[in-house]
């Protein structure tokens, strides 16, 4: 029996979505529409008395105040609702539901709900599916009514939706009642596979099953199936001679490039630009591992590094840190908000998953989109980069805010490249107590006989393939089974369990269900058992056994399902009543799914038939390695005219650059996180006078009777993979470092954690440029490599996602390479953390660092329509001494505030620096340290000192009275003070050395950042005398409130 | 007596539980995160408890209605032990969410009358309600809705640090002496609103509001969108907190809890706070009452 339900406000003043809607379809759609109503409609497929249905609608489904509702009849035109207000139906109503099968949190909610008014448990079949009814007026014709449902309301992928004019509701004003159950009337089975002889036989099985293996895979496969010790044992095993569908679906997952990173484990024969070869057996051994091992003896803190779902670091004695970072980039580009929402929710678990599990205490989130006022066509199967941005905004926000996890960090980064491929980087972090029941925390076992359970969500056919297809370019083609849609909740109380479980010691391995499902994870902890001569590893599965949102799966799609919500526990045989008591007492479904073994087989049962028995190590370890050419060859662009600074108006373009994308404020959408559950925040996204201000990093303060704190930041510049991915990589890993020392960090407290987005760099007919993105990501790891040593700074989690392109042929977008370098660190004392604004009238202000003419692939030279040669390098051994003097200086007090300079050079430093302060100040950059190209002293152009973006500076305050210490400090405590103007020395963290620093201006009351500069700027090469400020005159003077407008205006909705 | 006992509900996605616990420890309290589902249970039973405490989170991830599946949970397995405390006269809050979980199942402002005559027949009241008319919605068991929380008038979820004025006529035991407080809301259904005029005159009368939204200075925001943000989501008269007749049980959309550390203050380091935070005047305002 159906049951409708529609609920809708009394007044159109507490319909807000309405008004939101009604907003976004002036604005984005430019639609004559005058009114729009919401309501919310639920359709109960259970046997309901009339008095049971008016209980649920009323006591349940309706506010009393503000809401009204209808049982098997309609609230349009009905008085005394928002949607019967106007007396008269709607022009056009429109209602989204979901397709059978999808995630419905709302509906399995209120089935809970109805459960608990009825006072009794409802049956398997009894569900609730609900939808969303919107109503409109206006001039609208049918077309407009489609656009609104397939662009803004609903996304067909998921959703269904039906329109009804308002001459149709006239003759008939009907909605029908719609099952969302899912049609169950397939039968499960398990099927051989033939593997076909000829290799294009081959390659077409992998394609049409979405297998994505290479042919040296399937032939990799049909060599084992054809060995003699296969043929023997399936044969005693009473299992076809022909693979099953299990078997090949369980390899394909395995060994797909999302799990098995098979281009970083790949042999590659690197060119460089003079012609000299290099044989790299594996960039992740060779550069990640190698980096890590060597900085390991100056990290004694480290506890875990690359083997668990995260990297493991000490913090207290009694405590340890986690962190993980992923990315859920092809699930967003087909459904932004459930792929961002999984991508959120899925490194949740990672955490939770890590060592024996560890409490998730913070996110971060790093977007790449297109422009949101792209304007060119969209190609098939693309979402325009605006609703990606918003949904992928909403997806990660419900995703965090629900779970009680604050994002303390993050950023929006915009490129027209990321149409083809939107880039959704999620991280977190986690708390755990370093010893757990007696044993250190970050270790754990599994003994053969040991139970293999599965809790939280059910199984469904949601995110099958996800593994394989995010290991494939995206086409038109693209399967939509691949989407999932995330349920925060159930995650919340299995999360809850989880901790609760941990501590009562009644599990001994944990590990999360991601890609590839439980054949994954299982796969993965089938190798932690060892039998009784050293050899091992194996588990027996019973698929039938795991817990179904429908029935009706194939075996193996209960196996790669990826549906979310699901860890996978190791539990010892005398636990697992207390396992599963604690569980159903939680409301969490547990379910015994078979046993670890030691037999070196990976096997699976359905209904009590072995339907999959592969050996663990052609599982593991029989994939063929990858061989692969890059050859680099540096690019060349073009470059602004000679003395094309003559022509600019250095005020316009300052001010222009505020409202570049990547520069400009982002508060309206980062203020929709919370950043403070928990209540650990010492530094917000937000500080300043009205807490406004963009903050260089997070500082959180895990156990609240401690000083001890957290520093996480992060860096990214894909602008600079245009000029050299090695540069790129630098540039990154020192803006997250510099983050977290603007704070108060320190390197040799931080750890890295390094996530690769990559355009396929496999050259192919699809990629003939292959081997220079290869040859890019080479570069990007030597980088990676030589400034992990450099800073001693262990990487300790990191992820790769190869294939972000779209489309064939002259179609294909690819992103530009693009790497998320994060940053976690230890602070000692969260108390002398600083933030980035100014602080007091009066206060000096400084510039620390050198400025070079850096203006290649900036943001200035982006506003000037070209991409430069020249782009910014990283001097390690300088950066890290003015680093190490600018945490002494913190640490004593002497610094009250500091903000890094990065995209868009100093002059943003400086205004942001003066907005979150809501003061002026006073600025003469002639005596700022610079360094030309010779390495010789001398003058920059002023629109160079304002642009560039030289890395490793900051723009600090110092008050008056610390001044002399802090210069003290500053000029090498040995030798005394100095005069504060360039030096442009280059020394190692050594205390008596002088870090190139100046004072350029003062902290002012008024509302003006003025800024003057040597009169006339002398050519590059010419000595100039520094800190002769008597030369200088003004340049321009731009008021709060200017810079404010143009700062805020572009993302300000 | 000893140090007063808190029990801190916990489950279904309620989430912030710990840092609740960690303010009423500060503030001289034992508190205890209890699972829901074990207070049902009665191991261990809200009898054992001094103080109720309700947190903030996301319990059944706002479905239907913010704290709405969550209240109904509480009304029908819990509403007699919840009956009983408040007959006991313990200070009970509930906060953000809590706050709205205890309007939804009309605890607060309360009707101590109904909660007095104990449970009225359930079938008794659905013989009365009437499609559309959802007035009598939540009379089973003695609860009444009689004000809610519903979505802020920008639409959208919002953190942000909020100045609040306590009502010098309020009852509530938990705002006593606060004349005015910092705290942050994150909350994306915050605005109140009463079933009518004469709800808002009487629970100004009976001194039930507690803690308003206000400028930086203590001042009226103002109307309309002019509030906007000092008033963060257009709650009606500006009201943030309400407390029932008694002063005993206290909700309010801000976070306490959240300012418990001064470093948990926006501006700390310019404004040079150390040590405890202003929200936990309001759990030792309980902690204290209870000691007597």
């Amino acid at each position: 029996m159906l049951t409708r339900i529609e609920v809708g406000q009394k007044s159109p003043s507490t319909d807000s979505q309405a008004r939101k809607i009604l907003a976004t379809l002036h604005e984005n759609f430019r639609l004559p529409v005058e009114k729009a109503a919401t309501l919310s409609v639920y359709t109960l497929e259970m046997e309901l008395g009339a008095a049971e249905k008016t209980r649920i609608a009323q006591e349940l489904l309706t506010d009393p105040i503000t809401e009204t509702f209808a049982i098997d009849t309609h609230l349009a035109g009905a008085p005394g609702s928002a949607a019967g207000a106007a007396g008269a139906a709607f022009d056009f109503l429109i209602e989204v539901g979901y397709k059978p099968g999808v995630t419905d949190n709302v509906g399995r909610s209120s089935r809970e709900g109805v459960s608990d008014l009825l006072g009794r448990p409802l049956a398997d079949g009894d569900l609730v599916y609900t939808s969303r009814q919107f109503q409109f007026w206006g001039k609208l014709t049918r077309a407009d009514a489609e656009t609104i449902a397939t662009k803004l309301l609903a996304n067909p992928l998921i959703e269904t939706y039906l329109i009804r004019s308002r001459e149709e509701w006239s003759t008939n004003p009907y909605l029908p009642k719609v099952s969302g159950k899912v049609d169950s009337h397939h039968q499960p089975q398990v099927r051989a596979i033939p593997l076909p002889e000829t290799d294009e036989a081959l390659q077409k099985l992998s394609d049409e099953k979405v297998l994505a293996l290479t042919i040296e895979e399937m032939r990799a496969i049909k060599a084992y199936y054809a060995s003699p010790a296969t043929i023997a044992h399936r044969t005693q095993a009473g299992l076809p001679a022909d693979a099953t569908d299990v078997e090949l679906e369980v390899l394909a997952q395995t060994w797909s490039e999302h799990c098995k990173h098979k281009i970083f484990a790949a042999a590659i024969e690197y060119t460089d630009e003079t012609g000299k070869r290099e044989n790299i057996s594996s960039l992740y051994k060779t550069y990640i591992k190698a980096a890590t091992e060597k900085v390991r003896p100056k990290a004694p803190w480290l506890k875990s590094v690359f083997t668990d779902n995260a990297g493991i670091i000490a913090f207290t004695e009694d405590w340890d840190v986690s962190m993980k970072a992923e990315t859920h980039n092809s699930p967003s580009a087909l459904d932004p908000y459930g792929g961002a929402m999984t991508g959120i929710v899925g490194v949740n678990r990672d955490i939770l998953g890590s060592g024996m599990g560890s409490r998730p205490i913070f996110n971060t989130d790093v977007f790449c989109f297109a422009s949101p006022f792209y304007d060119k066509p969209i190609p098939e199967k693309l979402h325009h980069p605006r609703r990606i941005f918003k949904e992928v905004h909403r997806g990660v926000k419900d995703g965090g805010n629900e779970s009680g996890i604050p994002t303390v960090n993050g950023s929006i980064v915009f490129d027209d490249r990321f149409l083809g491929k939107p880039l959704v980087f999620c991280g977190t972090g986690g708390l755990h107590p370093a010893i757990v029941n007696g044993k250190p925390s970050w270790q754990k076992t599994i003994e053969p006989g040991d139970r293999i359970l599965m809790a939280g969500g059910r199984i469904g056919k949601d995110g099958i393939h996800g593994a394989t297809f995010s290991s494939a370019a995206m086409t038109e083609a693209s399967p939509t089974s691949a989407v999932q849609i995330g349920d925060p909740i159930t995650q919340k109380k299995l999360a809850d369990f989880l901790l609760e479980a941990r501590d009562a010691g009644l599990y001994r391995f944990v590990t999360d269900n991601g890609a590839g499902g439980l054949s994954s994870s299982l796969g993965e902890m089938a190798r932690e058992t060892k039998g009784p001569n050293g050899a091992g590893g194996g588990c027996k599965i019973h698929l039938d056994k795991a817990p179904l949102k429908y029935p009706g799966l194939d075996p193996w799609e209960i196996l790669v399902s990826e549906a979310q919500e699901r860890m996978s526990f190791a539990v010892p045989p005398e636990k697992l009543a207390a396992f599963l008591d604690l569980a159903g007492r939680r409301g969490v479904e547990a379910t015994d799914l078979g046993e670890f073994s030691a037999d070196g087989l990976f096997e699976a049962y359905y209904q009590g038939k072995l339907a999959c028995s592969l050996s663990m190590d052609f599982l593991h370890d029989g994939n063929p390695k990858l061989h692969l050419k890059a050859r680099w060859t540096p690019p060349r662009h073009g470059e602004p005219p000679t003395g094309f600074w003559k022509a600019r108006d250095l005020k316009e373009d300052a001010l222009t650059l505020l409202s570049a994308l990547n520069i400009c404020s982002k508060e309206s959408w980062v203020r929709q996180y919370d950043h403070e559950v928990q209540g650990m925040s010492v530094i917000k996204p937000f500080v300043g006078e009205k807490a406004d201000g963009p903050s260089d990093a997070a500082v959180i303060r895990p156990l609240y009777d401690r000083k001890e704190g957290l520093v996480v930041s992060h860096g990214i510049v894909p602008r600079y993979s245009d000029i050299d991915c090695y540069h790129m990589t630098a540039c990154a890993l020192d803006e997250a470092v510099r983050n977290a020392v603007a704070v108060g960090g320190r390197p040799g407290n931080l750890a890295g954690l390094d996530n690769f987005c990559w355009p396929d760099p496999v050259e192919s007919e699809n990629t003939p440029d292959g081997q220079y993105k290869l040859a890019q990501l080479v570069r990007s790891n030597q980088a990676l490599y030589d400034y992990c040593v450099a800073y001693s700074l262990p990487l300790i989690s990191g992820k790769d996602s190869m294939k972000n392109d779209y489309g064939r042929g002259k179609d294909k977008i690819s992103v530009p390479p693009t790497l998320l370098f994060t940053v976690i660190g230890k602070i000692p004392d969260v108390e002398k953390t600083i933030t980035m604004d100014a602080k007091a009238a009066g206060d000096h202000l400084y510039v620390l660092g050198v400025t070079r003419d850096e203006l290649g692939a900036s943001e200035y030279f982006r506003l000037l329509g070209v991409t430069g040669n020249v782009v910014p390098k990283v001097h390690a051994l300088s950066a890290l001494a003015l680093y190490h003097r600018l945490a002494d200086a913190i640490e004593q007090g002497l610094v009250r505030s500091a903000h890094d300079c990065s995209d868009g050079g100093l002059f943003t430093a400086l205004a942001e620096v003066c907005m979150a302060g809501r003061l002026g100040a006073k600025v003469d950059l002639a005596s700022l340290p610079v360094e030309l190209e010779s390495g010789a002293v001398g003058s920059l152009a002023s629109g160079v000192k304002l642009f560039s973006e030289s890395q490793s500076r900051f723009v600090i305050t110092v008050t008056p009275q610390n001044r002399a210490a802090f210069e003290a400090l500053f000029n090498g405590a040995a030798n005394g003070a100095g005069n504060g103007s360039a030096g442009g020395s280059v020394s190692g963290p050594d205390a008596s050395a002088r870090i190139p620093y100046a004072r350029i201006g003062e902290v002012t009351s008024g509302t003006e950042l003025e800024i003057r500069d040597t009169a006339a700027p002398s050519g590059p090469g010419s000595a100039a005398s520094p800190g002769s400020a008597a030369s200088s005159a003004p340049l321009f003077s731009a008021g709060l409130d200017e810079m404010f407008a143009r700062w805020r205006r572009p993302l300000d909705w | 007596m000893g140090k007063p006992r808190i029990a801190i509900i916990t489950g279904y996605g309620i989430n912030s539980d710990n840092e609740l616990a960690q303010s009423f420890t500060l503030a001289g309290g034992d508190p205890r995160r209890v699972h829901i589902n074990d207070l049902i249970a009665r191991k261990p039973a809200l009898s054992e408890f001094d103080v109720i405490a309700v947190p903030g989170g996301f319990s059944f991830g706002d479905h239907i209605a913010s704290g709405r599946v969550f209240a109904n949970k509480l009304k029908h397995s819990l509403s007699e032990d919840l009956r009983k405390a408040a007959e006991r006269k313990i200070p009970m809050i509930g906060i953000c969410n809590g706050f709205q979980v205890l309007v939804k199942l009309g605890l607060l402002p309360g009707r101590t009358d109904i909660l007095a005559d104990g449970a009225k027949s359930e079938a008794d009241e659905a013989a009365k309600a009437k499609a559309g008319d959802a007035t009598a919605a939540g009379a089973g068991n003695g609860f009444r809705q009689d004000t809610t929380l519903t979505y802020n008038d920008s639409g959208r979820f919002e953190d942000r640090w909020c100045h609040l004025a306590g009502d010098p006529g309020s009852k509530s035991i938990w705002t006593r002496g606060i004349e005015r407080i910092y705290l942050p809301i994150r909350h994306g259904e915050g605005k109140f609103i009463p079933r009518d005029a004469e709800t808002l005159a009487a629970l100004q009368r009976n001194g039930q509001i507690s803690l308003r939204y206000s400028t930086a200075t203590g001042g009226n925001p103002g109307e309309g969108a002019a509030a906007y943000p000092a008033n963060p989501n257009g709650s009606i008269d500006h009201i943030a907190g309400i407390c029932s007749a008694d002063g005993l049980i206290f909700g309010l959309m801000p976070h306490p809890e959240a300012h418990m550390l001064a470093t948990n203050h926006p501006q700390w380091q310019k404004l040079g706070l150390r040590g405890e935070g202003e929200g936990i005047r309001i759990f030792r305002n309980a902690v204290e009452h209870v000691r007597g």
